[in-house]
């Protein structure tokens, strides 16, 4: 089981994100799931999203999770929330900032010794989508982490699920995720 | 067909609330009367969709409130057409005044419900408080623990409900948020499949058959009214159960998904059982399987149907167990819960007599966490080797603050 916890703010598309990842990888044969928690969500109040991956059907339902993997696609919650929470010992934390990952770990204390990552989503969804989208290059970030899968079949995938939306917001996604793929460190 | 056909994979990743929507169009409804509510909004939106893009012949009509949209789902239907809606919560609240007005004129109406809390306080997640208040209502009620089985059992309902020895409006329930905004693998029907599968509408004392006059929704005193109401059980408990099974083995022909009316998992030799309904099934059997591993004897039952109330499958479901967890995701306000009474009363004349304790838990969308059911099925085993219930008859799961228990 490959679990996923998305921090985000409402309207930045974690949920989005996190269906869309959901969407790729069941169609590779494996069985997800993808929800979030929501309250009376208004634009803009800390959320969290989640994506479960197993070879097996999901049949857990419970919200509680200990994740793999720790998605961070708003810089400030890192500091106004707990993203370290029920954390396991090798957790991957991919984290949107525009700081460098020995600077983020120094202004949050509770990221020392855990595996960090970073990479400025944020940024690079104002310059290529021209608005702070961070959910798709958070999953370009994703697969150079993990190494899920190939880039072609991503964006190719991405593509698939991108195509309601006209074709120049999807070229701008695929620049996005393979920039993030590239600056993520 | 003047409507566009939908090319669907074989798995798509919906959650509920879409797999819902996918099935109404499928079934090609036609006429949705529906009042936006969270968390069932976007099955009706869906549908509006679907219609405005062309792939429905149908209406959708707007209405300034959910007791005016069953109203219009109660005139549609009673006018001759394929009809359906969508509520949560409130919304489902206000509705229960025409939902007796459409069982007690044998309306098939299909109705979503995505389960929600009841106010006060406003709350818009999942529990099992909206499901309760509809059971003594008439309707079919169907319970889904996964998309999978949202999408699955609407054209479930519509097969039953529309079949003319049952004529009953029918619910089909999926958890708030953790069925109707997660999204999981749904095994697709094709549309033909789909529309196959349920068949052309058949009215039956349809209002637009001027041919043959009918009245709908009459008066009756003394006379005739407990006639009535006694048929309207009567078929209720003799007719529908048949027909469900029926539907539940073509459904399994159709698509190879087996449901049951009663769901049982590793009951066989189950020696403690838990049962519950809604996506805590799920989350039960991976923990019995979990439990087995370390000797304890665990099994889940799950009810699929609700109303009619299985009696006689629940009892045979639970033989030989030795000792039952209920769990009510509702607040029994003054009582034990209803799945403990229901047990209890099916139980009650059996040879072996479990030992029966009930659980509320999960109010307001609160989590059932797998660590919760561990110590639960810890604490039946306690029961069997004691062989006494150990605890209050009445317990709270993952409620914070002093310990709640009673009875």
């Amino acid at each position: 089981m490959l679990e996923i916890r998305w921090h985000s703010r409402a309207g930045q598309g974690a949920v989005t994100g996190a269906k869309g990842l959901a969407d790729v990888i069941s169609t590779t044969g494996k069985h997800v799931q993808a929800f979030a928690f929501y309250g009376s969500a208004k634009r803009g109040a800390a959320m969290t999203a989640y994506n479960r991956v197993d070879d097996k059907m999901i049949m857990n339902h419970e919200k509680y999770m200990r994740p793999d993997y720790v998605f961070v696609i708003d810089p400030a919650l890192v500091h106004t929330t707990d993203v370290t929470i029920n954390d396991k010992e090798n957790t991957v934390y991919i984290i949107t900032t525009h700081l460098s990952t020995e600077e983020l770990v120094a202004a949050q204390p509770r990221l020392v010794g855990k595996k960090v990552f970073t990479v400025d989503c944020i940024k690079i969804a104002q310059e290529t989508i021209g608005r702070p989208i961070p959910n798709t290059p958070m999953l370009g970030a994703f697969m150079k982490v993990s190494k899920m899968y190939e880039m072609d079949f991503f964006k190719e995938s991405m593509q698939r699920i991108l195509a309601k939306l006209p074709q120049k917001i999807v070229d701008a996604n695929m620049i996005a995720i393979q920039r993030a793929f590239d600056e993520v460190k | 067909m003047a409507f566009d056909k939908m090319e669907l994979r074989d798995i798509e990743v919906w959650d509920g609330n879409f797999a819902a929507a996918q099935a109404l169009r499928q079934c090609q409804i036609d006429v949705v009367a529906a009042y936006p509510i969270t968390p069932s909004t976007p099955i009706v939106e869906g549908y509006a969709k679907f219609l405005a893009d062309g792939y429905i012949e149908g209406e959708f009509v707007m209405v300034e409130s959910e007791h005016a949209a069953m109203s219009g789902c109660i005139g549609a239907a009673a006018a001759g057409g394929r009809v359906a809606t969508a509520t949560s919560s409130q919304g489902f609240a206000l509705m229960v005044e025409t939902l007796y007005q459409a069982s007690g004129m044998r309306l098939p109406i299909v109705l979503n419900v995505v389960n929600r809390a009841l106010a006060a306080p406003l709350n818009v997640n999942g529990d099992h408080s909206d499901m309760y208040l509809g059971r003594d209502s008439g309707w079919i009620q169907f319970d889904a623990y996964c998309p999978q089985n949202a999408y699955d059992l609407n054209f479930i309902a519509f097969k039953v409900s529309e079949d003319h020895d049952v004529r009953l409006p029918a619910m089909v329930h999926q958890d708030g948020f953790m069925t109707s905004h997660t999204a999981q693998g749904v095994n697709t029907l094709t549309d033909d499949e789909a529309y196959g599968f349920v068949g052309d509408f058949k009215p039956m004392n349809d209002m637009l058959d001027f041919e043959h006059p009918v009245t709908h929704g009459v008066q009756t005193e003394e006379d005739w009214h407990f006639e009535h109401k006694a048929r309207q059980h009567n078929d209720l408990m003799t007719k529908v159960m048949p027909k469900i099974q029926a539907a539940f083995d073509d459904f399994e022909k159709l698509s190879g998904r087996k449901y049951n009316i009663v769901e049982s998992y590793d009951m066989a030799d189950a020696d403690v059982a838990v049962i519950c309904m809604g996506t805590s099934v799920e989350t039960a059997r991976e923990v019995a399987t979990e439990m087995r591993a370390k000797g304890i004897k665990a099994g889940v039952v799950g009810l699929r149907v609700i109303r009619p109330f299985p009696f006689f499958q629940i009892a045979e479901a639970l033989k030989g167990v030795k000792a039952i967890a209920t769990l009510d995701r509702s607040s029994p306000n003054g009582a034990p819960g209803m799945l403990f009474n229901e047990i209890a009363g099916a139980l009650y004349n059996t040879g072996d007599r479990a030992l029966l304790s009930g659980y509320v838990y999960g109010l307001g969308g609160r989590d059932l966490t797998k660590a919760h059911l561990v110590s639960l099925y810890n604490e039946l085993q306690a029961n069997v080797d004691a062989g006494k219930v150990t605890t209050p008859l009445q317990q709270f799961i993952g409620v914070r603050g002093p310990k709640l228990s009673f009875l």
